[in-house]
């Protein structure tokens, strides 16, 4: 029995590392692949080992509301500016930005590729009635999806319209498989390894513009969070070398953020 | 089918090249799993001989619960445990969420039901056999108890290892709780989701090839070991 308990406590036990920073962060930052060149970084010249929680917008909210993570990195201003507004987190840091753009079919049955603009490109899905797979899941994709059907005015239901309730990448594996109209992020189609028969229909329109902001977890709030490394994270991800990574970071040749943080505080 | 000869393939070649990030995730996988099926077991095993020896008013009704909660969907698991264990929550001071400990906590949850429920099966046919002789040496409650397990062990392993595959194959719950962190706690299944959702189907199937592998030869190494301390039956 002794045996059976020390077993267990020599499984159970977990190492202490040095310093280590929760940050609940987008599907879409996650699956462009720019994590796996940051983290590195961060963590040479920093010292913080970032543990990244991959979730969408809605949920990483969720996270920082309850204290489960020390900062979130996310792309839904209005929600954003809420969650610091209810006293959740300390203030609200723009980082960088990348942009939407529309995945269809080859044969584009709706006729995107000759959209002039974003608003036009959903009208001509919806006249069309051609499937539309959805994330629906309140991430910061799905937000801004839905904002865009409000803005071309067009009714979204019906048996073509298809929220999968899932992240950008379980999104875009659905649309290959019904061969269906999607809206993503550019960063996550570039890396997205299963695209089959679709292609980028059309991209451009300023609204598209995707705005990544980091925002630490009030410390007054929940008082175990590691509020020291997530402002020294700040401090780093607008900094000179985060700068020089995020722009120079490509895919086949595309560049796929551009960093546009505030230097000045 | 091209899909799948690549995803053998790349599991073939994580596994020869020993793969440090797949050795990494491998051994999360067993200790995480592990650890909750012995610690649901030292839960269950009793508790399934306690219920097949004891007669009590309720007994139908809590066999009947038990052998519900085997089908307890392991993402409401997960959702009860992760709100357990936020800061938010009543258990938030441990600071656990997040860890492998939180995911320990979930699977232990989700197959001691199981292994009591098929533990109580055994040792319910083996009490019927032993009743008799058990009582005529008026043993205690507890030597009876001791007895039956002892030499159900063989069943009971049985219920051990249909806990452990349910919890090694489980993505649901250690999504939520353990939160897929690299080099923190990602597993097998969770590294598998990930890697469909980046659309690279072969490098997740080469991963699922390796849970398969993994379960087969936890499975078999088990049997052997309870092969070679058997003398006679059981």
């Amino acid at each position: 029995m002794i045996r059976i308990l020390a077993c267990v406590l020599a499984l159970t036990g977990t190492t202490v590392n040095a310093e280590t920073l929760k940050v609940a962060v987008t599907t879409s930052f996650h699956n462009s692949g720019l994590s796996d060149i940051l983290l590195p970084a961060i963590a040479e010249d920093t010292g913080i080992e970032v543990q990244l929680l991959v979730v969408g917008t809605g949920q990483a909210l969720r996270l920082g509301e309850a204290g489960d993570v020390d900062a979130i990195l996310v792309h839904s201003r209005a929600a954003e500016e809420a969650f610091v507004a209810n006293g959740f987190g300390t203030h609200r840091r723009e980082i960088m930005y990348n942009d939407f753009v529309f995945i269809g079919p080859n044969a584009d049955p709706a006729n995107v590729s000759e959209a002039t603009s974003a608003t036009d490109a959903l009208t001509r899905i919806a006249q069309a009635k051609a499937i539309f797979v959805s994330r629906g899941d309140d991430s910061g994709t799905h937000k801004k999806e839905l904002s865009l059907w409000d803005a071309a005015d067009v009714a979204h239901s019906g048996d073509w319209y298809r929220p999968v309730g899932a992240g950008m990448g379980a999104a875009l594996n659905t649309a290959v498989g019904m061969d269906a109209y999607i809206m993503a992020d550019r960063a996550s189609w570039l890396n997205f390894g299963n695209k089959a028969d679709l292609a980028l229909l059309f991209s451009g329109d300023p609204v598209l513009f995707n705005q990544y902001a980091y925002i630490p977890v009030d410390p007054n709030l929940h008082t175990h969070v590691n509020n020291g490394a997530a402002m020294a994270l700040e401090g780093w991800l607008t900094g000179a070398h985060a700068a020089a990574l995020i722009d120079g970071y490509t895919i086949n040749g595309e560049t796929l953020f551009t960093f546009n943080a505030d230097k000045g505080s | 089918m091209g899909d799948i000869w690549e995803g053998i393939s790349a599991g073939f070649w994580l596994v020869v090249t020993l793969d440090p990030d797949l050795v990494e995730i491998t051994l999360m996988s067993l200790r995480v799993t592990v650890t909750a099926t012995i610690v649901a077991s030292c839960v269950a095993l009793p508790f399934g001989a306690w219920l097949a020896i004891r007669r009590f008013r309720y007994r139908r009704f809590v066999i009947a619960v038990l052998n519900a909660m085997m089908g307890l969907p392991p993402v409401v698991v997960g959702l009860i445990v992760y709100l357990m264990l936020s800061r938010s929550g009543p258990l938030g001071v441990l600071g656990l969420l997040f860890t492998p400990t939180a995911m320990i906590i979930a699977q232990v949850i989700i197959i001691t039901p199981l292994i009591a429920s098929i533990a109580h099966q055994a040792i319910r046919d083996l009490w019927a056999d032993y009743h008799d002789l058990l009582i005529s040496m008026s043993t205690s409650k507890r030597q009876r108890i001791m007895t039956l397990i002892w030499d159900g062990r063989r069943a009971l392993l049985t219920a051990a290892l249909a806990g452990f595959g349910r919890a090694i194959g489980e993505v649901g719950a250690i999504m939520i709780v353990g939160g897929n962190i690299d080099h923190a706690t990602r597993v097998l299944t969770t590294a598998i989701a990930l890697e469909t959702g980046k659309g690279d189907f072969s490098l997740a199937l080469g991963l699922g090839f390796v849970l398969i592998a993994l379960a087969v030869t936890v499975n078999v190494v088990i049997h052997v070991i309870g092969r070679t301390e058997r003398e006679g039956k059981w």
